[in-house]
């Protein structure tokens, strides 16, 4: 058997973890490959070795079946493995252009030749339908298209081995079946992937192969054909999960949220909600569908007192809110999830400890008369680390060497611990192994039976679907239908999300 | 793996053994004997009480400015202005000194709580730019050293002389020298500075990493963005960065003024203190123990040096070579951490 990546008996040592353990992973040529393990389990780490960023403590890598000693990411290039991490590396004021030949750029006469440059980007945008501008700036362009600027990265310095680190999470379902499309291109054109998710549809739909970790440890490799979506769950668990999130049918009482007439421009001054009214209840889950771009994150950031709104109100249990700062909002009681946790969640140069603190440092026990108690600050912090089995290799280790899913748990348990009157979750679940998602979906519900409001954002409509007791539809800054979760269905959903009117499928709003 | 502790403690003594190895090279490339130039250097900061106190002299104001660089490090910026923030500082002690007659314990006070506000309110201007502005603290603080030096000349000249380039001396009443300290160190200009230095160090470790100021100032200077969801008012924050990190410079102006000198004469450039103390965080690691450490290294070579000319016939041009040199290698730490990190890696294959 001709395999092109051979990764043997891996082993990575963190101070205080064990971050891999006897892994073995054998990349056959031509195969998309999954790497499936809880949040935590050593998977970034294991491409990381792989990649060169990390030398292993163990254990031997062979490519195309010749050992192989891979120092840095320039090793792994002239070896042609490229890869996409969890997190972009790109510089957001420079083009298309100059991110993908940053480090690598030709040359004529000692001046960077950057029609050059374009021209070949150009070419392998079109060759594998990457449909790429090589002249726009990264900031101007979508989380989706700058994944593929990452993944051009890779192919402009004539990587054959592609290792993807949750492509998916960033993405919406369109976003996510088009990188599908991508990925088969890449297969047809003699290319081999190693794809990191947590969808285990995604491995079901894509992947030949699936190689599963759990705790550092090597589980085993299963071919995709001969196994379900409950196996590899237990497999990768340890235990049986379920999917289907159990819940009582809600008592909605007296309204908590009280939306009216809404207006919030984004930071170029363009209208995102248009006049846009909105109710929730205590004791209530209420769902917003919608595609990325329809406002949602403009009506969070107005609510949270991150934007201003040009017009409308907020009130929050009967009182006006509306552009209050970030902290009083806080204080009347708002606990928020953001979407994007590296830019509003954390402080990655801060301790998990520290971050824990976050909203609640300058308040008695953890502190006073204006001196920090690092005591019940960690003691807090330990506490909720345990409880909502947050895996770090330390409450003192910097926020940004926790894994991925850790940190977004560490988020949730920050915010859900404080228990707010109305707690904004966005994409909670973002980048969380099933386990994961099912304990964060049962603190959903559990918040909603003490009697709190949840309004949850996801692009995911299963997990709208599951987890809300009401599913308002969001489409060009508005709410343009309510449904009962149990009297609508993905397609139906699908259809007022793309903005068909709602007449047409019966509004009941 | 090595801890990261380890990492910042080992790092800046490699560079200044580095450094000091380099700097025996190029004694011995000249035909001088290294061992007896670092004799006479050792000489020249610990020989006897007179150097010996001269270097804590020299020390003084360098923990000030090592910490006002340091804090706004620590906190994302940039502090180039504490050249500047030291002449405001230094000017405001004397004028104070000079303009008020009080006891001893008002007076005192009185001008060292000046120079602090005086240094406070030069970092206040590039701080109130960059919140409200974004304008370049960089940028900012390099000009309002020139606009320092140049106005305090003027005020020096036209406001508190008569067209003269020196102040009168300040009273005893407000005068950091003590009579028994001079005897003791049998004339040297070591004065009570060093303890009000001492305590700086104190108070800006306590404010960085003990209070919820502190806490919220390193928050701002890492992730803004975050800062502001967690209710930080980052204006603020990064305004009081910039006037405590002012405050510390203006009060190493307060050294000079009330301490080492007495007075306040014309400047023809820069003092270098303020730079110097940009090497002296960056070598004590932007912490407060560290600065300390690294400000009586640096002060001691100052002093050191003085002697090497005339102990070891090691002429003046070559001793500022060396001393540039080993400030050289602590500047270059990046690359010495580098270096570390690929040897560790390599040990372990
Ligand atoms: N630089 C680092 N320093 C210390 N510990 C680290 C570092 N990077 C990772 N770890 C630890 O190693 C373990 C594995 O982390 P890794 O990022 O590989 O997980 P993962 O499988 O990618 O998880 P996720 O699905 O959440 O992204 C975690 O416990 C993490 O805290
Ligand atoms: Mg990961």
């Amino acid at each position: 058997m001709d395999y092109v990546i051979e990764m043997l008996n891996i082993r990575k040592e963190f101070p205080g973890v064990v971050a891999n353990d006897d892994i073995t992973i054998q990349l056959k040529k031509g195969e998309i490959h999954a790497l499936l393990g809880e949040n935590g389990a050593g998977k970034s780490t294991l491409m990381n070795v792989l990649f060169g960023l990390y030398q292993p403590e163990q254990g031997e890598i062979r490519v195309k079946g010749e050992k192989a000693n891979i120092n840095g990411p320039n090793d792994a290039n002239r070896l042609g493995i490229g890869m996409v991490h969890q997190h972009f590396m790109l510089v957001d004021t420079f083009s298309v252009t100059q991110n993908i030949i940053l480090g690598s750029e030709p040359t004529s006469k000692g001046h960077i030749n950057l029609r050059k440059a374009e021209k070949e980007i150009q070419e392998l945008s079109d060759r594998y339908g990457l449909a790429v501008d090589p002249r726009a700036k990264i900031r101007d362009i979508s989380v989706g298209m700058q994944q593929r600027v990452e993944i051009l990265k890779t192919l402009y310095r004539g990587a054959d081995v592609l290792i993807l680190d949750e492509p998916t999470a960033v993405l919406t379902p369109q976003e996510i079946d088009e990188l599908g499309d991508i990925l088969k291109s890449l297969i047809a054109e003699g290319k081999s992937i190693i794809l990191i998710t947590h969808k285990l549809k995604e491995i079901m739909n894509m992947c030949d192969r699936c190689t599963v970790i759990r705790r550092g440890k090597g589980i085993g490799t299963v071919n995709v054909p001969d196994t379900t979506v409950d196996e590899l769950a237990s497999l990768m668990v340890g235990r049986e999960v379920s999917f289907t999130t159990e819940k009582k049918p809600a008592e909605p009482k007296e309204t908590v949220l009280e939306v009216k007439n809404l207006v919030v421009q984004d930071s170029r001054k363009v209208d995102m909600v248009k006049g846009l009214d909105l109710d929730i209840r205590a004791g209530e889950i209420v769902g917003i569908a919608g595609v990325d771009g329809n406002g949602q994150s403009e009506l969070i950031e107005a609510i949270t007192g991150l934007t201003k709104a040009q017009s409308g109100s907020i009130k929050l249990t009967g009182k006006d809110i509306t552009n209050l700062s970030p902290r009083k909002v806080t204080e009347s009681g708002i606990g928020h999830i953001p979407q994007d946790r590296h830019k509003f969640g954390l402080v990655l140069d801060f301790s998990v400890g520290e971050n824990i603190a976050l909203q609640t440092y300058y308040q008695n026990p953890n502190s006073k008369y204006g001196m920090l108690n690092f005591k019940n600050i960690y003691k807090k912090a330990g506490e909720l680390v345990e409880q909502y089995d947050v895996r770090t290799s330390g409450l003192h280790a910097t926020a940004g060497s926790m894994s991925g899913g850790n940190q977004q748990k560490a988020i949730i348990a920050r915010e859900v611990d404080r228990s707010p009157n109305l707690l904004i979750a966005a994409q909670p679940t973002r980048g969380l192994d099933v386990g994961a998602i099912e304990f964060i979906h049962q603190k959903l519900i559990e918040e909603r039976d003490k009697g709190k409001a949840v309004l949850l954002v996801s692009f995911e409509l299963d997990e709208i679907l599951d987890v809300s007791d009401r599913i308002v539809v969001m489409f060009d800054g508005k709410i343009v239908a309510s449904r009962k979760p149990e009297e609508t269905d993905e397609n139906e959903l699908g259809l007022l999300m793309a903005g068909s009117s709602s007449e047409k499928v019966g509004d009941t709003q | 793996m090595m801890s990261n502790r380890m990492f910042n403690i080992l790092v800046p003594i490699i560079s200044v053994i580095l450094g000091l190895i380099a700097g025996a090279f190029l004694m011995i490339g000249f035909g001088y004997n290294p061992i007896e130039g670092y004799g006479a250097l050792l000489n020249g900061i610990f020989g006897d009480a007179y150097v010996f106190g001269e270097t804590l002299r020299q020390v003084t104001p360098l923990i000030l400015t090592g910490l006002a660089v340091a804090f706004a490090f620590r906190t994302g910026l940039f502090n180039i202005g504490a050249e500047g923030q030291v002449f405001i500082g230094w000017l405001a002690a004397v004028w104070v000194g000079l303009a008020i007659d009080a006891p001893a314990f008002i007076h005192i006070p009185l001008a060292v709580i000046a120079a602090a506000v005086a240094g406070a309110l030069w970092g206040f201007i590039p701080g109130l730019l960059k919140a409200t502005r974004g304008v370049h603290e960089v940028i900012v603080t390099i000009m309002m050293n020139y606009i320092a030096l140049y106005s305090t000349n003027a005020v020096i000249r036209y406001v508190l002389t008569d067209s003269r380039d020196s102040t009168d001396t300040i009273p005893d009443s407000v005068s950091l020298r003590a009579d028994w300290i001079t005897t003791m160190t049998t004339g040297s200009r070591l004065h009570y500075g060093i303890l009000i230095a001492l305590f700086a160090a104190l108070v800006m470790w306590v404010v960085i990493n003990r209070t919820t100021m502190g806490y919220e100032m390193r928050s701002v200077g890492f992730n803004q963005h975050a800062s502001r969801y967690a209710g930080m008012n980052v204006k603020k924050n990064i305004i009081l960065a910039m006037v405590i990190s002012g405050a510390f410079a203006g009060l190493a102006g307060a050294m000079e003024g009330l301490g080492t000198f007495g007075y306040m004469s014309t400047q023809s450039g820069f003092s270098n203190l303020g730079f110097d103390g940009i090497a002296v965080a960056l070598l004590g690691a932007n912490t407060a123990p560290g600065v300390i450490l690294a400000a009586f290294l640096f002060g001691g070579l100052k002093i050191g040096a003085l002697s090497m000319p005339l102990q070891a016939g090691v002429p003046n041009e070559l001793v500022d070579i060396i001393i540039a040199l080993i400030i050289f290698f602590v500047a270059a730490s990046y690359m010495i951490r580098w270096v570390i990190l690929r040897f560790s890696k390599e040990g372990r294959k």
